[in-house]
């Protein structure tokens, strides 16, 4: 009784759950501990390695890694200027996620902004929107973005800024729609009748009212970012050296696919387990809030 | 009436416009149609009608929370002023609203505490600790307990969450309370309750209020005077016992004779035909297709609202005004 | 009915059509000084003002998009920079190479997705259904550009059996098809598999059974039919995948099509093939859209009837 629940209303099938929980599947547990892993990483990748990942040892080139004829000095092997496969890859895991975590919350930003606008304007705001949802939601994202990279050019504050723009329209059609269903409902027209500015209306009450999806879409944007962004730089439309990410690793490797194909691997499996992680961890949280027989 | 009255309305109409569609122009429809009212300082009207009869409109009409079509309102002697103009906002501390469902009326992330002191956020009166206090009190005023401040909705029961959303309409101390079916949607055990506890702050603060319900009964209990509304216009008006003893609007009769009562001898009169459509308005009296006495007259002049009595008024053409006796 | 549905959704195909062409135009403009970034730095004044002149670069801002959209509908979008021909006919000559690849993908996926959905559905919770499904989520989480370089070294580094790159060949197709179908495929067999159990759990299908009708009869006559306009939906929204992801396979595997001439032309900025490929995409995308939307209604009996409300 004392005790706050978090969320009411997104336990629809609880009544089923309660009867018995089941233990977390050891892939989720796995799934877990990898991204655990990941994210410490990208904090602390600088801690971590021994070399600089942009440090040239021109007389250890392509040397391969340990247990492939490579020893403990280089343990994930070099690249065709003699620089640590182990330290590029750790520095590219904390770029790939800061990137990728800077265009999920610009994302998430704009197109919550917009939702609002078009939930608080109507008229023709709402229109232009609503347009500009169906153009985004109806083109590759890929494509649009490789368009604007040639007509701008490229820079990292560019770029991600360019990956915030992926996944806007999603915020914006669920923040627009939500915020519909909050105006016509109770709470908005009393708020509103007491005085309050719209400032207060939707980011006070609102907002924490459509966190939750809107946290979860963020979830599902995140993965996504990653990937794309992996295939830009892989395009060697991305990050640009002497910066390296997870994707930028695999375009410049594949030139050495045959000779190192060590290069390539190593950024190559780090994106498939985390991505398939996340989507595994996603898929696992969807089931347990519906299980609908 | 030696003091001028809080709140005059005069003429008020709202239409809307449904169906419009790229290729249609749609229908306009008179939500409210000339409504007239005036409200004297700690005086409760009650407004009674049935659903969809324009009651609630007229509600948010009067506090200014909708435009209005034609017509005026006038709070203490000043006209109301748009939605977009500063004085409206700073209005807000002087006339309040009372929802029909608490629930939703109520934000469910925020504690009860935090809502009840909201308005002083928004419009900034008191200090921090001044307002903590006020939500107290406003928390005894109601009959929560102080521990609930800490409670989100869904913690607290209907009547309850009614009493919390009160307390937040009283926080400014408004003047002028409008109440939109406020017990409706709470169990029959409790409306009592809380129909008695408005009845009560609003004797101890003198507040004027629009206690706005389908239900004579509750409205009885807590108005000194009735008005009935049909499709949008007031067909009768007068004091409560007048107007439930000896309805004069056939309208009013048989919504009269339709609560149950016991040891009432009265014949119960039955409404023909459709309910109310406001979509296609009939002509000349709006009620005449469902009106038990209707004459020829009734489909073809509208009946204006005269007075009936120093205290009451009706508009039907079957009912004489005592002075004046020429019909159109 | 059906006339208003389809017309509906030619007007929203040509409203992106015509937001496409203003992105572009819009981002052409914004992204600086168009002679700047065609003429050289050392080019006389009077010769830039010439050039302003014959491009209609003088004229204010609206006047010049109402004649870049003229432009477009004469189907004149501008020389490509590197090649010196029309933009329109360097992209026109990729599309039958690209679609040596799409096409083969997408019925992969459908022939791969479609069977597979239907068999774990089935199977509900059995071994087979836990294995396509984690198949599944390993084949759509796999960027189809790791999926490509390990298929390259496994099949033509290690095993040599294929070749790893250029076109012409059926062998050289192999590899880019399948890489660039299993992602769609499982996505297509999740969504069959939800879309078929949904299907499964619905009262006319059990009534069916119950009523002793075969049970095969009852998923290919009933159950299968009314899974299908949702999958076909999905579909749709996966031919927008499959352009993105052609772009990367063709990269992996120097196959000269569209991907390969957009990734070339963004790096050189031949802007009129980008601007050229940004249109046909679009345009595929709308068509894709409107024939989904029209397949749909020929399956939904209740868009087809008119019978409704």
């Amino acid at each position: 009784m004392t005790d706050i629940p978090a969320m009411p209303s997104t336990m629809p099938g609880a009544r089923k759950e309660t009867r018995r929980s089941p233990a977390v599947p050891l892939s989720i547990k796995l799934a877990f501990g990898w991204l655990v892993l990941m994210l410490l990483i990208g904090v602390f990748a600088s801690y971590l390695s021994i070399y600089d990942f942009k440090a040239l040892d021109l007389k250890a080139r392509l040397v391969p890694p340990l247990g492939f004829g490579g020893d403990t000095r280089h343990l994930l092997g070099t690249d065709e200027l003699g620089r640590d496969v182990l330290a590029r890859l750790l520095f590219s895991i904390q770029m790939s996620l800061l990137i990728a975590f800077g265009a999920t919350v610009i994302g998430a930003v704009l197109g919550t902004t917009l939702g609002f606008l078009s939930a608080h304007y109507r008229g023709w705001v709402e229109q232009i929107v609503l347009a500009c949802v169906d153009f985004q939601a109806s083109m590759p994202f890929l494509i649009l973005a490789l368009a604007v990279l040639a007509f701008f050019g490229n820079s990292l504050p560019l770029f991600v800024a360019l990956l915030g723009l992926h996944g806007w329209e999603r915020y914006a059609r669920i923040t627009r729609a939500l915020t519909l269903s909050a105006n016509s409902q109770g709470y908005i027209a009393a708020v509103r009748q007491l005085g309050a500015n719209p400032w207060r209306i939707y980011f006070r009450h609102v907002l924490p009212n459509i966190a939750s999806t809107l946290i979860v879409t963020m979830t599902i944007a995140f993965p996504e970012v990653i990937l794309l962004e992996s295939g830009l730089s892989f395009l060697g439309l991305g990050v640009q050296p002497p910066l390296t990410s997870l994707g930028n690793m695999v375009g410049y490797g594949r030139d050495y696919l045959t000779r190192a194909p060590w290069i390539l691997v190593a950024p190559a499996v780090v994106i498939s387990i985390s991505t398939l992680s996340i989507s595994l961890i996603g898929d696992w949280f969807r089931d347990r809030l519906d299980r609908t027989p | 009436m030696n003091q001028t009255p809080i709140l005059q309305a005069d003429g008020l109409v709202r239409s809307y416009t449904l169906n419009r569609g790229v290729f249609s122009k749609g229908q306009t429809v008179n939500a409210v149609n000339g409504v007239s009212l005036t409200l004297n300082r700690g005086e409760t009207l009650g407004l009674v009608g049935e659903s969809g009869c324009g009651k609630s409109t007229t509600g948010r009409l009067l506090l200014g929370l909708e435009p209005l079509d034609r017509g005026s309102v006038r709070f203490a002697s000043e006209l109301m002023p748009d939605i977009k103009d500063p004085k409206w906002k700073t209005l807000r501390t002087r006339m309040q609203m009372v929802f029909q469902d608490p629930l939703s009326a109520l934000d469910r992330r925020w504690p009860i505490g935090a809502q009840i002191g909201e308005p002083l956020d928004i419009h900034r009166i008191g200090t921090k600790a001044e307002r903590l206090e006020r939500v107290q009190a406003l928390l005894a005023d109601v009959g929560l307990r102080p521990d609930q401040a800490n409670c989100h909705p869904h913690e607290l029961s209907g009547g309850q969450r009614q009493r919390a959303v009160l307390a937040r309409a009283l926080a400014s101390d408004p003047e002028l309370l409008v109440c939109d079916e406020p017990v409706s949607a709470l169990d029959v055990s409790i409306q009592a309750q809380v129909v008695n506890l408005f009845a009560e702050l609003q004797q101890k603060r003198q507040l004027a209020m629009v206690f706005i319900s389908h239900d004579l009964r509750v409205v009885r209990r807590i108005s000194h005077r009735i008005a009935v509304m049909y499709l949008g216009e007031i067909v009768e008006e007068g004091l409560p016992d007048e107007v439930l003893h000896s309805p004069l609007h056939p309208y009013t009769q048989a919504l009269v004779s339709a609560v149950p009562h016991t040891g009432r001898k009265q014949k119960r009169v039955v409404l023909q035909g459709d309910p109310p459509n406001p979509a296609s308005r009939p002509s000349g009296c709006t009620f005449h297709p469902r009106c038990p006495v209707a004459r020829p007259m009734c489909a073809e002049i509208v009946p204006a609202l005269r007075a009936a009595s120093a205290s009451r008024k009706v508009s039907c053409h079957l009912i004489d005004a005592p002075e004046q006796k020429e019909v159109a | 009915m059906m006339v208003r549905f389809v017309s509906i959704r030619m007007a929203r195909g040509i409203v992106t059509l015509l937001l496409m062409v203003t992105f572009a135009f819009v981002v052409l403009r914004v992204s600086g000084d168009p002679v700047r970034s065609m003429l050289s730095p050392e080019t006389p004044a009077e010769a830039i003002a010439a050039f302003r002149k014959s491009w209609g670069l003088d004229q204010p801002i609206w006047i010049q998009y109402i004649r870049y959209l003229q432009a477009i509908l004469h189907g004149d979008l501008g020389q490509s920079v590197r090649d010196g021909r029309a933009a329109v006919v360097v992209v026109a000559e990729r599309i039958p190479v690209t679609l040596q690849l799409t096409v083969p993908a997408l019925m992969l996926n459908i022939a791969i997705g479609i069977p597979a959905g239907l068999m774990a559905a089935l199977r509900k919770n059995s071994l087979t259904d836990r294995i396509l499904m984690t198949s599944a989520i390993a084949g759509f989480t796999i960027p189809p550009f790791v999926l490509g370089l390990v298929l390259v070294l496994l099949f033509s580094v290690e095993l040599s059996w294929l070749p790893s790159g250029g076109s012409g060949t059926v062998a050289q197709m192999i590899l880019p098809v399948i890489t660039l179908g299993i992602g769609g495929a499982a996505v297509l067999a999740r969504f069959t598999r939800n879309a078929m159990l949904g299907v499964l759990g619905e009262a006319y299908v059990r009534t069916g059974s119950a009523k002793g009708v075969p049970w095969r009869r009852v998923v290919i006559n009933h159950a299968f039919p009314n899974a299908a306009i949702p999958i076909l939906t999905i579909i749709g929204f996966m031919i927008g995948n499959l352009i993105a992801g052609t772009v990367l396979v063709e990269s992996v595997f120097s196959w000269p099509g569209l991907g390969s001439l957009l990734v070339a032309s963004v790096l050189s900025r031949d802007l009129a093939v980008v601007q050229c490929i940004l249109l046909f995409v679009a345009g595929a995308m709308v068509l894709s859209n409107v024939l989904v939307d029209l397949l749909y209604g020929l399956l939904d009996p209740r868009l087809r009837s008119g019978a409704d409300k």
